[in-house]
């Protein structure tokens, strides 16, 4: 054979300078240490810096102006709230504006959104390219676009209190807001409640015990009828029982104002409409690549095995067009709850205006009203992303 | 024609396709006549066209007002959209406050900015090379030409505003946050703890929070970490924000390009002999990049999107503009026209970009799949 085998064994294990640096695992302990003395460094500039300025003007660092009168209104609250309130409080019914926005635009987003998604695929031209334009052109223009002219044509386009657009003089549309009966209850309603509950509990535990018998027995039990019958007839039927324990407080036209009834305020629709409209785009192209995403031959295999239509698309195709679609669209969810942070831009009291608005503006404590925003922000997004990963782990296909 | 007739192989007749398979009333029969739902659909469709789009034609340029005075003159004109604001603001929605006589020079920036643009956006231009090497220096020639010094008159920042300001925080905020999202990505990635601890906590913080709330400690609480009596430019507090911002979500994106990667590329980088740097730079960063364009080019958007932020902490982009003029007593009540024309803007860039984005996609694709 040509070929010499080099029969020196390993080099030896000598040490030397050089050898510091071009062996892997000891270069690597001296970039983290001069990465962690910069890093450290740097937090000790900014906090000596921090301390010094507060010193100099004087100004203490502490959370104890939550306790003091906060002296501002909030026009919407959930909670009891006046200007005596602390900014303590106000601070509260600032997340719960938040929430409450974050919420319903969620709700009304992920319906428009699926919508959209299906109507983008549907055979139809003229349809398909409906939805393409709306997507396009609402998914190009900055969110606080669509807020300030959501908003800029209720309050200028809608009618006066005066002239409000009155459907059976019971809901009223203007430029103050949407007024609709409150509904006062009566002292029987809690058996409606009760029934509602009951009916709740009952439903779920059917179809739990239908598919214990289905994976026995193989008998199919009608559980979508007696689901539906349980948890929506159930309550009506107790309502009529009861005597129809609610009344509607109608909305009165004033002079100036609708008083009484339930209001929803311009700007608390401006930014909901605003939001769910953008978001919905996204979700609609969510939506359409997670149904795309599922290969042709999984629902024609199923048809194969004499799976219905119907059963095909539920036992097939919607789960695993599922596993695509929910990660994004937690994230656009939580997209929402952060772009409604926008909702300064037109006077809606979120966390954001209140303590991070007026109350820092009025203590002038920048420092602890900024953590207390960043800080709640922070505890919502990782919350949904601690959840999202449990799902993910959860639903990742098993491989291999 | 006889039932048996005969072909000779290869000589097969052209024959038409079937009656009723092509053609307009084909595709109108497919497309919108295929079943009874589908007529439904349509026929709504069409009726909700009917009620939306001839008001909003009429709105917009029929009974609209081109050239107009005031608010009154516009409603005399017509009952449509008073363009005539726009047109009376056009100047004050581009260049903002920036000196009259000096706007030369945002146009002049404007007109390099699509010079050192085009060579990296077309690979196949003449002279590629040398272009880009303007492009390069093109950003120092920018600041120069807007902020002025060196024998031209300084301008300061916050006589920025309208379009230029939304296209000057956009181009800064994408040259600045791609090179640093990479590396954050690369750090999120790397074998080195700290490194990695230090980049998650970075990435995960700026994703966390909203934009607006890091522009609000942009602008109240960033001169507590400044020593004591320093503090500097509004706008480059938030450009150095609005960078941070878009390079933990590029970095994100980047990140599951790398993730995309297969291990046997890394292992065959090492197996070469390539050092960590080198084998990045010519076998994984290549191919992560390519996999990651759609994601970087839409956090690019949202970057862009997302400049109209600062009109909340008071700088005049175009939204800020317009809400000033829309408090000028002769215009008072025009906010959708404001808003739309803003919105047409946005759209025009945006659109473009995801456009671009796509044809990329389509050019890189070197055919792995399908």
């Amino acid at each position: 054979m040509a070929t010499t085998i080099d029969m020196r064994g390993p080099p030896k294990s000598g040490f030397s300078i050089g050898k510091i640096w071009t062996d892997k695992k000891s270069r690597g302990v001296i970039v983290q240490v001069i990465a962690m003395a910069i890093f450290c460094a740097v937090v000790f500039y900014l906090a000596n810096n921090v301390v010094e300025n507060f010193q100099k003007l004087g100004k203490p660092f502490g959370f104890d102006f939550l306790e003091q009168e906060s002296n501002y209104d909030i026009n919407q609250t959930l909670i009891s709230y006046n200007s005596q309130s602390s900014h303590g409080r106000a601070a509260v019914v600032g997340i719960l504006n938040t929430l409450l926005v974050a919420f319903c635009g969620i709700i009304l987003a992920t319906i428009l959104g699926f919508i959209l998604g299906v109507l983008r695929l549907s055979p139809n031209w003229l349809v398909n390219k409906l939805a393409y334009c709306y997507i396009e052109f609402v998914r190009n223009v900055p969110v606080l676009v669509h807020i300030l002219l959501v908003h800029g044509i209720m309050v200028h386009s809608l009618p006066h209190p005066k002239q409000a657009i009155n459907v059976a003089d019971s809901f009223f549309l203007s430029n103050r807001g949407f007024y609709m009966p409150q509904p006062v209850f009566q002292p029987l309603f809690w058996l409606v409640v009760a029934a509602f509950v009951f009916g709740l509990i009952y439903a779920f535990w059917y179809r739990r015990a239908a598919r214990i018998k289905q994976a026995a027995t193989g008998e199919q039990s009608p559980v979508f009828w007696v689901m539906l019958a349980s948890i929506i007839g159930l309550p009506i039927l107790a309502f009529l029982l009861t005597g129809l324990p609610i009344e509607w407080q109608d909305p009165v036209q004033g002079k100036f104002n609708l008083k009484g009834g339930m209001a929803i305020k311009p700007e608390f629709m401006a930014l909901w409409l605003a939001l769910s409209l953008y978001t919905a785009a996204f979700i609609a192209e969510i939506v359409r690549s997670g149904i795309m995403a599922v290969d042709k031959g999984q629902s024609e295999a199923a048809l194969a095995l004499g799976l219905p239509r119907k059963r095909t698309m539920n036992l097939v195709v919607i789960p695993q067009a599922l596993r695509v679609i929910i990660p994004p669209l937690t994230s656009q969810y939580l997209n929402i709850t952060k772009n409604s942070s926008l909702a300064i831009a037109i006077g809606y009291m979120d966390i954001v205006a209140t303590i991070g608005g007026i109350s820092l503006n009025q203590t002038g404590r920048e420092m602890e009203c900024m953590i207390i925003v960043l800080g709640l922000y922070l505890f919502f997004s990782i919350t949904i992303s601690m959840i999202m990963n449990w799902y993910n782990n959860r639903i990742a296909l098993v491989e291999r | 024609m006889s039932a048996a007739q005969k072909y000779v192989p290869g000589e097969h007749p052209d024959l038409k396709p079937p009656l009723g398979q092509t053609g307009l009333l084909f595709w109108l029969r497919t497309n919108f006549f295929s079943s009874t739902f589908n007529v439904v659909l349509t026929l709504v469709t069409l009726y909700f066209l009917y009620l939306i789009l001839p008001p909003m034609f009429n709105w917009l340029f029929v009974d609209s007002a081109f050239v107009a005075d005031s608010r009154v003159h516009c409603r005399e004109l017509g009952t449509g959209a008073c363009w005539g604001f726009i047109e009376k603001r056009f100047g004050q929605f581009t260049y903002g406050f920036y000196p009259l006589e000096e706007r030369w020079r945002v146009n002049l920036t404007f007109l390099l900015f699509v010079i050192a643009t085009l060579p990296v956006l077309w690979d196949n231009m003449p002279g590629r090379r040398s272009f880009l090497w303007f492009s390069l220096v093109f950003p120092f020639v920018a600041a120069w030409l807007l902020l002025g010094g060196f024998g031209l008159e300084t301008v300061d920042t916050d006589q920025f505003g309208g379009f230029m300001l939304t296209m000057v925080i956009g181009v800064t905020g994408i040259v600045f946050s791609l090179p640093l999202g990479i590396l954050l990505a690369l750090g999120r990635q790397s074998n080195l703890h700290f490194i990695r601890w230090l980049c998650t906590g970075f990435i995960e913080f700026f994703r966390g929070v909203p934009l607006i709330t890091l522009l609000f400690v942009a602008s109240t609480m960033l001169n507590y970490f400044l020593p004591p009596g320093t503090s500097f430019d509004l706008l480059l507090r938030v450009l150095i924000m609005v960078t941070l911002f878009s390079a933990a979500y590029i970095a994100e994106v980047v990140r599951g390009g790398l993730q995309a990667i297969p291990k046997g590329q890394h292992e065959a980088a090492d197996a070469m002999g390539l050092k960590y740097w080198a084998s990045m730079r010519l076998v994984v960063l290549p191919q992560a990049l390519k996999i990651s364009i759609p994601g970087i080019v839409n956090t690019f958007i949202g970057l862009f999107k997302d400049s109209t932020l600062v009109v909340i902490i008071g700088l005049l982009d175009p939204l800020g503009i317009g809400r000033a003029s829309l408090s000028d007593s002769k215009w008072q009540g025009l906010s959708t026209e404001v808003y739309v024309f803003i919105a047409l803007f946005f759209f025009a860039c945006c659109f473009s970009m995801s456009r671009y984005s796509i044809y990329l996609e389509n050019k890189l694709n070197t055919g792995h799949r399908n």
